[in-house]
């Protein structure tokens, strides 16, 4: 394929044939999906179903133990050349923020494009204050992350991720530890950033408010069998017209299920 | 029956109903105060599966039960267990509802089997194995750690860096400036032990003032890098370890590697740097203060006058002896540096993992230090240094 071909392609995630190991420990194989630029793709799975596995698979920290990645073109793997130019089109919001804990939010942000970018000090500055409205922490730029909450640490660590504009960005739980109306926040914040720039996301949750809120597709990992068993959209998958093992279905309900259960209870109150 | 004012009471009665099948009375109050109270049962309870035995039946009758919590579900599960493995027909009819609900729940998921940790009951050819294996993986980390760090170190004297001067100076400043109380401190009462037992030790040859060679050299030579190598292994050292790892922990760590940021050239090499570079001034002033505690006791216990004390301390002690203390300080800084950081970036994600981490920091880096400062007076001895 020629470069230009390559930059073509509507797919800017190919995963084939991945299998995914820690030692002898299988966690996942035979997975197969695309990502498709400019959507929104929700990995989702009960707990421990290895979708952070997977996660730190696409992001080139842990390599596959057969099949293949492919990203913007490129083959993820140890080539350590290769996973420079990626990472720097790529980022990353961790679980807990994992800011950087001895500097101030502005250094957070500013130290990739010091480290990646010839822009000046002040030019700097600039982008780094923008980017912190962006997520609404603006005059929050001086304090540390210890001295933020939890929401907060996101936030800061969603404009750390989006630092070096990148085209794909990727999410772990996203609303673990945060109560409902910063969850909420911070999806729309994500879907916001998808509208405006044409970012290409990658969340794994399993909060299922979330999933039906941002997700264009959803990809279901399954514990029993291994690998993936549903890639549609997760309102589809619910009601059915996606085609789906019932699993699937069940995953997807039994939120919706105990939310009417819950009204109901208090109706009857 | 009343209000009693002893609550702690348990019935038990364990006997055969007509038929042959065993019946077992449960009565009054079985928590776990009155349990422990009251621990007839427990010898029941371990001989009822063979008494029972595998034709037998067992029912129960708890008509009487008061209260009970999770102390004798347990007791019970666990008899009912041997039972079952006995073969023993049991009629769980005459449990409270509560008990069999919480069997129910219970048995609802079965027992993990060979999940989670691997090799926990391994035999011991095969824990060796492990181990053999650990050891080498250990050694070639330890090496691609080493080499890292080299090539990046290389590449910062070129000039080629992107580490922040930010950093460097935070290091520097940590393991320089706020390390010189604790340093002149012990510095300080070293000369004076040793200043001590050298004139109470050469008094009897009168040869008081020989207390100066003794000070001086052994502080420059040995004592002054090995102390000063000691407390930096324990301050800065346990320091590197536990603020790496409490970052990996806190998964940023991966954060500065999913941008392309080594952590090496970001954390290490301006620790590594600013240690190695303020050991030696460190040691330079412990020499200058054991020396001068040295004078103290000298001139304060024995007859030696200040001028002779002087002339002595600058006969004895060469510029080789004050360099080779220094070029000791420097390899111990690196030592102390290289220790700390690995074990950081090696820790474990847990709270706990971090106090290995930092554990492991101190003791690799005192062993280190020990071991190669009886390197140095090995070969210094041969080259005649």
């Amino acid at each position: 394929m020629t470069t230009a071909a390559k930059e073509s392609d509507n797919r800017v995630i190919k995963v084939r044939d991945l299998e995914m190991r820690y030692g002898s420990y299988l966690v996942m194989s035979e997975l197969n999906f695309d990502v498709i630029r400019g959507e929104i793709k929700v990995i989702m799975g009960g707990s421990g179903c290895g979708k952070s596995t997977l996660l730190r698979h696409l992001i080139g920290m842990e390599f596959p133990a057969r099949g293949s990645i492919e990203m913007l073109g490129q083959m993820v793997s140890a080539d350590e050349s290769v996973l420079t130019d990626l990472r720097h089109r790529f980022g990353v919001l961790y679980q807990g923020g994992a800011l950087w804990s001895s500097m101030t939010l502005t250094e957070n942000v500013a130290l990739p494009m010091e480290t990646f970018t010839r822009m000046g000090r002040k030019e700097i500055a600039e982008v780094v204050a923008f980017k912190l409205a962006l997520v609404g922490l603006s005059g929050f730029g001086d304090r540390y992350p210890a001295e933020l909450s939890g929401g907060m640490r996101k936030r800061a660590g969603l404009a750390r991720a989006i630092a070096l504009d990148p085209e794909i960005l990727f999410v772990d739980e996203p609303s673990a530890g945060l109560d409902p109306l910063s969850a909420r926040r911070l999806d729309e914040l994500i879907l916001a950033l998808r509208d405006s720039m044409k970012t290409t996301v990658v969340i794994v949750t399993h909060e299922l408010d979330s999933i039906f809120t941002i997700a264009d597709t959803a990809l279901f990992l399954d514990a029993e069998s291994k690998t993936a068993i549903a890639d549609a959209n997760p309102n589809e998958l619910r009601d059915g017209k996606a085609d789906a093992p019932e699993r699937v279905r069940t995953f997807l309900r039994r939120g919706a299920a105990s939310q009417s259960l819950a009204k109901s209870g208090v109706s009857k109150l | 029956m009343g209000k009693q004012t002893q609550v702690q009471h348990l019935e038990v009665r364990f006997e055969r109903s007509g038929e042959g099948a065993f019946v077992l009375t449960l009565a009054g109050e079985w928590t776990r105060a009155a349990m422990r109270a009251n621990d007839e049962w427990q010898a029941l309870f371990q001989r009822i599966p063979n008494s029972v035995g595998a034709a037998g039946g067992l029912g129960f009758d708890c008509r009487a039960l008061n209260r009970w919590d999770m102390r004798l579900v347990a007791a019970l599960a666990g008899m009912l267990k041997s039972c079952n493995d006995l073969g023993c027909e049991l009629d769980l009819s005459g449990l409270p509802e509560g008990i069999r609900g919480l069997f129910d729940l219970a048995a609802a998921v079965p027992e993990a089997e060979g999940r989670g940790s691997e090799g926990g009951r391994d035999g011991w050819m095969e824990n060796l194995g492990h181990h053999a294996i650990a050891v080498v993986q250990g050694f070639w980390n330890y090496n691609a750690f080493l080499g890292e760090l080299i090539l990046e170190l290389l590449a910062t004297m070129r000039g080629k860096t992107s580490m922040r001067a930010r950093d460097f100076w935070l290091a520097i400043q940590n393991a320089g400036p706020m390390a010189v109380p604790i340093t002149s401190l012990l510095a300080f009462l070293t000369g004076l032990i040793i200043a001590y037992i050298g004139v109470l030790q050469l008094h009897k040859l009168a040869a008081d003032i020989f207390v100066a060679d003794l000070v001086g050299l052994v502080m420059t030579r040995e004592l002054a890098a090995v102390m000063t190598g000691v407390i930096m292994a324990g301050r800065t050292g346990a320091a590197y370890a536990a603020q790496i790892g409490s970052m990996r922990v806190n998964d940023e760590i991966d954060a500065l590697k999913s941008f392309g940021i080594s952590p090496v050239r970001f954390l290490v090499v301006p620790k590594v740097l600013a240690l190695v570079l303020m050991m030696p001034l460190l040691v330079a002033l412990a020499n200058v203060v054991s020396i001068f505690a040295g004078m103290l006791v000298a001139v304060g216990i024995s007859d030696v006058t200040l001028p002779q004390y002087h002339f002595q301390i600058v006969n004895a002690v060469g510029m080789n002896d004050v360099l080779v203390g220094l070029f000791k300080s420097l390899v111990f800084g690196f030592i102390i540096a290289l220790a700390g950081c690995y074990r950081g970036l090696r820790c474990g994600r847990d709270a706990a993992a971090v106090g290995q981490a930092t554990t492991s920091a101190v003791v690799t880096a005192i062993t280190w230090i020990v071991i190669v400062d009886a390197i140095f007076a090995v070969s210094l001895n041969i080259l005649g240094i």
